[in-house]
């Protein structure tokens, strides 16, 4: 890691500091039930930044992120109950899903299929899995001592210490895990994107003939990108069934399929801390109004959605950026120069 | 592998394009020796861009042969033709537009060195292409001329041994298309090179020999003044330009 690559990535560590910090004083200062529940948006930020990964860096508009994100819960929780353990699990959740988007993302990419039906194709995948699980729920549908139990899903074990299984991770643990893990995937996935894999991934998303005319499979490029944030999504699925407590196929619903793509929106494309804080956001705005029954939930997403696309199209993230950038033009020119405001920094 | 002027770099042989009934390409032989530089010229709808996109990879040719420097490339994708150290400009200005000049060029550098070498190659290229201003300028903002001057800076920084561009000065003002002369008649120091002109003056300019197409076949080749000379010629192209 040389010193530029350093410098771009200072916006990147101190967003994990802020995320570090954030993990050590929030279990004091919150009360156990808010921390059990920040889990689950702590899973949800994982999927959302992988997406922000492939969508925003790859150009790769995946509508069916939430299938990596489930099918590693559901890889995570098979496993743990047939291991009797979670450490092989996890690491199972994540290498399984893994290869799945691999396989996936090869007809995908060497078959050269466009954009439009690569959606198509993905929120296809994501809407079998719900078929497919929901019709699950006879005794026979069993992997190992795993019954799949069709729309009731399947209860998850929690984690416990690494190849240790006597040792259960209680909710408020499973918390530190979590932000852990989101933190290092936040770190991972900005270095990523600044070396030279994610710069010509980027270089792909603005024009992929321009990178194949400099010599780039750019076929390569975009199954890599498209199987890292399948990866991503798996952890995030990890942790998710582990904040719940259980697995169901609602998690492949079109619903969450749509609400994924949402946060990207509004957080912002080619920013990775902007999708995360969106899925805060809308986790604790839709939290809140699940309390109330003045105004339907859906309504009141698909109206932040139209707000967004058509009055903050480029997401929150890079909107402040470009404000910031603009009033640094106008500071003394010596200041400029150090900071040589760049086009894509990893904020 | 040795390379002396006068091999053969690049050939095709019977090449066809043909979409539906038109005949964009048809049964084109074409030879380009090392160090060349060969300009392509013919009316619009002549088939050069087709003729072009062929030999690039972006279109897979319907009948005929393209071989570069003796391997056969016949509908190799663009990323095999390049790889092989193969230069290209398209017609239509191809460049990451959401990124700053100095990046676009890095991106193409970077394919073929290290990150200290591209560095280098990076800040040399912008240096010889005077693209010093507008370094950190991201290239969608910038003017049609500058970006095509970004687009021939990501092709010297390749150093590639083989070039082709695609009309490199269609929409330049006169200073720039001289300059953008100079740098051709530089680039053919080291490598071969196919330019596709509709500018008379540019064409002689750089010129040594040139290609005439008309309807998808190759009319003349020949040079610029028998080209000029020639009855059939002016009819179909040059009566009305020169
Ligand atoms: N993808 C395509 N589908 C159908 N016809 C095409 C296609 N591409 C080119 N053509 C046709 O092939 C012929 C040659 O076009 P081409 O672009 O190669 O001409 P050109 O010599 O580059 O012209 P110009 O000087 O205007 O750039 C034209 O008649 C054009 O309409
Ligand atoms: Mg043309």
């Amino acid at each position: 890691m040389n010193s530029g690559m350093l410098r771009q990535m200072r916006p990147t560590f101190f967003y994990a500091l802020l995320g570090l910090v954030f993990m050590f004083v929030a279990p004091q200062v919150l009360q156990l039930f808010t921390i059990i529940n920040l889990t689950t948006a702590i899973a949800l930020a994982v999927l959302a930044l992988s997406l922000a990964l492939i969508w925003g860096y790859g150009g790769i508009l995946c509508f069916g992120q939430v299938a990596f994100f489930g099918l590693g819960a559901y890889v995570y929780t098979i496993s743990a109950i047939n291991f009797g353990g979670s450490t092989w699990a996890i690491v199972m959740a994540v290498l399984v899903t893994s290869a799945f988007a691999a396989a996936l993302g090869y007809f995908i990419f060497f078959g050269r299929v466009s954009d439009v039906y690569l959606g198509v194709i993905t929120l296809t995948v994501t809407l079998i899995f719900f078929s497919l699980i929901r019709r699950t729920s006879g005794p026979e549908y069993k992997i190992g001592n795993a019954l799949l139990g069709g729309f009731n899903g399947v209860s998850s074990p929690p984690i416990n210490l690494p190849w240790n299984t006597s040792q259960f991770l209680f909710p408020e643990h499973v918390f530190y895990v979590a932000m852990a893990a989101l933190i290092i995937c936040y770190v991972f996935a900005g270095w990523l994107v600044n070396t030279k894999f994610g710069r010509v991934c980027v270089a792909i998303r603005e024009n992929e003939l321009r990178a194949e005319l400099l010599g780039y499979d750019s076929r390569l490029y975009k199954l890599g990108i498209f199987t890292i944030g399948a990866g991503i999504a798996a952890i995030g699925g990890v942790l998710f069934c582990n904040g719940v407590g259980r697995i169901t196929p609602d998690v492949f619903n079109l619903y969450n399929a749509a609400l994924t793509i949402i946060w990207v929106i509004v957080g912002g494309r080619g920013t990775l801390i902007g999708p995360i804080g969106a899925t805060f956001a809308l986790f604790y705005l839709t939290s809140a109004l699940g309390g109330q029954s003045v105004l339907n939930n859906n309504l009141v997403l698909g109206a932040i959605l139209i707000v967004f696309v058509l009055l903050v199209p480029k997401g929150v993230a890079p909107t402040v950026i470009d404000w910031v950038n603009a009033r640094r033009k106008t500071a003394p020119v010596r200041v400029r120069r150090r900071r040589g405001a760049r086009a894509e920094g990893t904020e | 592998m040795t390379r002396q002027r006068g091999d053969v770099v690049l050939e095709t042989r019977g090449l066809c394009m043909h979409f539906g009934g038109v005949r964009a390409v048809d049964q084109v032989d074409f030879t380009l020796f090392d160090r060349e530089l060969r300009c392509l010229i013919g009316p619009n709808g002549a088939g050069k861009s087709t003729f072009f996109k062929c030999l690039t990879g972006q279109l897979t040719p319907s009948a005929g042969e393209v071989m570069i420097r003796g391997q056969a490339m016949t509908g190799a994708e663009p990323f095999e033709v390049a790889s092989l150290g193969v230069g290209i400009k398209t017609q239509v200005p191809n460049v990451f537009d959401g990124l700053t000049a100095e990046e676009n060029i890095w991106i193409s550098a970077r394919r073929w060195h290290d990150e200290r070498r591209t560095r280098a190659v990076t800040a040399d290229t912008i240096e010889r292409l005077r693209l010093g201003d507008i370094r950190r300028m991201q290239l969608g903002r910038l003017a049609h001329g500058q970006r095509q001057w970004v687009e021939l800076g990501m092709v010297v920084a390749a150093e590639p041994w083989l070039v082709l561009l695609d009309e490199p000065a269609a929409g330049m003002t006169h200073d720039e298309t001289f300059r953008t002369a100079e740098l051709i008649e530089e680039i053919n120091k080291t490598s071969a090179l196919i330019v596709v002109e509709h500018d008379m003056q540019f064409i002689r300019m750089i010129s040594r020999t040139v290609t005439l197409f008309h309807e998808g076949r190759i009319l003349m080749e020949d040079t610029m003044d028998a080209i000029s000379a020639d009855k059939r010629a002016r009819e179909v192209y040059l009566g009305h330009r020169a």
